[in-house]
């Protein structure tokens, strides 16, 4: 059997958990099988144990340990952090601030206070991503209770200038919520420094298993519940621990605040390797997102005149797995809404393959994907009639007669809602 | 499971009937680069028959798989067989296809029967039904 290469090249999906993590976990899946909440010997070792990880993720983001409290997921942080929020302080306003690039567990959080009563403003970002301060500062209004921006944004890397940001926020004295979930483990995180009275982050993006996450929620910002029940979680989030994932994602955050600064170094450089190496490869092909203040681990290309689906699918079988904006390629068929907001070309951007980088990813492994990556892009550009117009004709094509016109409104009508 | 059926992942991987014919008899085209599928289909007709079918298909890996199995169905066929050929049948010898790929990437077919129309204004309507 031939023995192929793999490179994942998905690790904003998930990391692969690292195997320090699981054995720390394994005796919480066996024999410390006790509830947390139990007042019997087994109970207090997952108390404990709890009580341990609370203090790792703390220290990974400079915060006080009273003010982490767990979740099962990061979609869960975000909607907790936005619709809590907001419960808690709708007497004081029912106007909501957040980005367009913002992960869907916030878009459609705050689209569904929207259809309950709240104003949503949606702020623009540059063609690089860049959430502007001055534009938040004009979108504040008296009743504006909350602004969401993203620490940075997973799919094109833009790291945002939270700190300036919440300068303005503070400045207006409105709260302010950032998803820290791409960066916390892989950049430095202080929630002092940012400046952030909430932020959501989670195990399973550094290295840690999926089932747990947390919320940074600054002392005395209110929250309202959005699973009631027991007295877990300070009473903020009702439901029995997941211990052992909670387990987890305490000994990956004390891993990432020790391992940061040698993981990052090493995927700026290898992430500078494919962002410089490929356009030399390949004609045609364009970074989405910025080149300076970027995710260490990110890179978007739109490659031209052909489709991201089929892209990937062909690294796929070349044991290379990457993923990509494109509407083919989204169960929704509608392309990225981060690529519509940096408004990138709809035909261009169909093109775009996301790679983002681990901290186990080798030379070799780059050296693999640059010489897999160009035999690809040729062989679906020879089947192109967009490319093959282009070089016949030194034209980008336009939509002739005969362009089948009804097929795009088929797409507006299978919209998700 | 897998996304697609083995039959699609063939045909995407190795497509059959790629290329352009310079001379062709009748062009079809459907789809366009923002919705993400195009497909362009060139024949050439002879005796009634298709004697050749050739294609050019800018799509995800459903939209390049059915025009190869497009390409593959009509080769050799009368007009007439050839204008039997639907979207639904093209899916159904792939193995099916994702429901969410039903619609936009199974436009095989349509343009297949837009390349006979073409033909058929061209030969001056002597074909024609």
């Amino acid at each position: 059997m031939i023995n192929m290469r793999e490179v994942y090249l998905e690790n904003q999906a998930n990391t692969a958990i690292d195997e320090r993590v699981l054995k720390e976990m394994l005796p919480y899946l066996r024999e410390k099988y006790g509830n947390a909440q139990s007042i019997n010997s087994l109970g207090a070792v997952s108390k404990d144990a709890i009580e341990k990880a609370r203090k790792q993720v703390a220290d990974l983001v400079s915060a006080k340990e009273n003010e982490i409290y767990f979740t099962s997921c990061g979609s869960e942080s975000n909607n907790l952090a936005v619709k809590g929020l907001a419960a808690a302080y709708m007497q004081k306003g029912k106007h909501i601030i957040v980005s367009a690039i913002e992960h869907f567990s916030v878009l459609y959080a705050a689209r569904r206070l929207g259809q309950e009563g709240f104003e949503v403003t949606y702020l623009p970002v540059d063609k690089y991503g860049f959430v502007s301060p001055d534009d938040v500062k004009k979108a504040i209004r008296d009743d504006t209770i909350l602004v969401s921006v993203q620490h940075a944004n997973p799919e094109i890397g833009t790291i945002q200038p939270i700190e300036e940001i919440s300068g303005v926020c503070r400045e207006k004295k409105v709260l302010l919520h950032t998803d820290a979930i791409c960066t916390c483990g892989t950049i430095p995180v202080d929630v002092n420094k940012l400046g952030v009275d909430l932020l959501s982050l989670s195990g399973s993006q550094f290295y840690g298993p999926k089932g747990a996450a947390a919320l940074y929620i600054k002392r005395n910002v209110r929250i309202i519940p959005q699973i009631d029940g027991g007295v877990q979680e300070n009473g903020r989030r009702a439901g029995t621990e997941n211990v052992p994932a909670i387990v987890g994602l305490g000994c990956a955050a004390e891993l990432a605040k020790n391992e940061l600064d040698a993981g990052y170094k090493k995927m700026i450089r290898l992430r500078d390797r494919l962002i410089t190496e490929l356009p030399k490869k390949i004609e045609y092909i364009y970074l989405n997102g910025p080149t300076e203040k970027r995710l260490p681990n990110n890179i978007n290309f739109s490659c031209e005149f052909i489709e991201g689906e089929g892209i990937f699918l062909l690294l796929d079988g070349k044991g290379i797995y990457v993923s990509s904006g494109s509407a083919c390629a989204n169960k929704a068929l509608k392309m990225s809404h981060v690529l519509t907001a940096i408004k990138v070309d709809t035909a261009v951007g169909q093109g775009s393959i996301l790679m983002t980088l681990s901290k186990h990813i080798t030379d070799e492994d780059i050296d693999y994907v640059l010489a897999e990556f160009p035999p690809i892009v040729k062989k679906l550009r020879d089947m192109s009639p967009l490319y093959d117009y282009f070089q016949k004709t030194g034209k980008r094509h336009v939509a002739g007669p005969g362009t089948d016109y009804e097929h795009e409104h088929e797409h507006e009508a299978e919209e998700d809602q | 499971m897998p996304f697609y059926s083995e039959k699609v992942m063939d045909h995407f991987q190795n497509p059959r009937n790629v290329g352009e014919i310079k001379d062709a008899d009748g062009i079809g085209e459907v789809g366009n680069p923002v919705c993400g599928d195009m497909m362009t289909f060139y024949i050439k007709v002879k005796d009634n028959k298709l004697e050749d079918v050739k294609f050019k298909t800018f799509g995800c890996g459903a939209a390049i798989a059915v025009s190869s199995m497009v390409s593959e169905m009509a080769k050799g066929k009368t007009i007439e067989e050839a204008l039997k050929i639907t979207n639904a049948s093209v899916a159904q010898q792939l193995g099916g296809l994702p429901p969410n790929k039903m619609h936009c990437s199974n436009l095989g077919a349509d343009a297949l029967q837009k390349a006979i129309e073409n033909y058929k204004q061209k030969s001056g309507g002597k074909n024609a039904e």
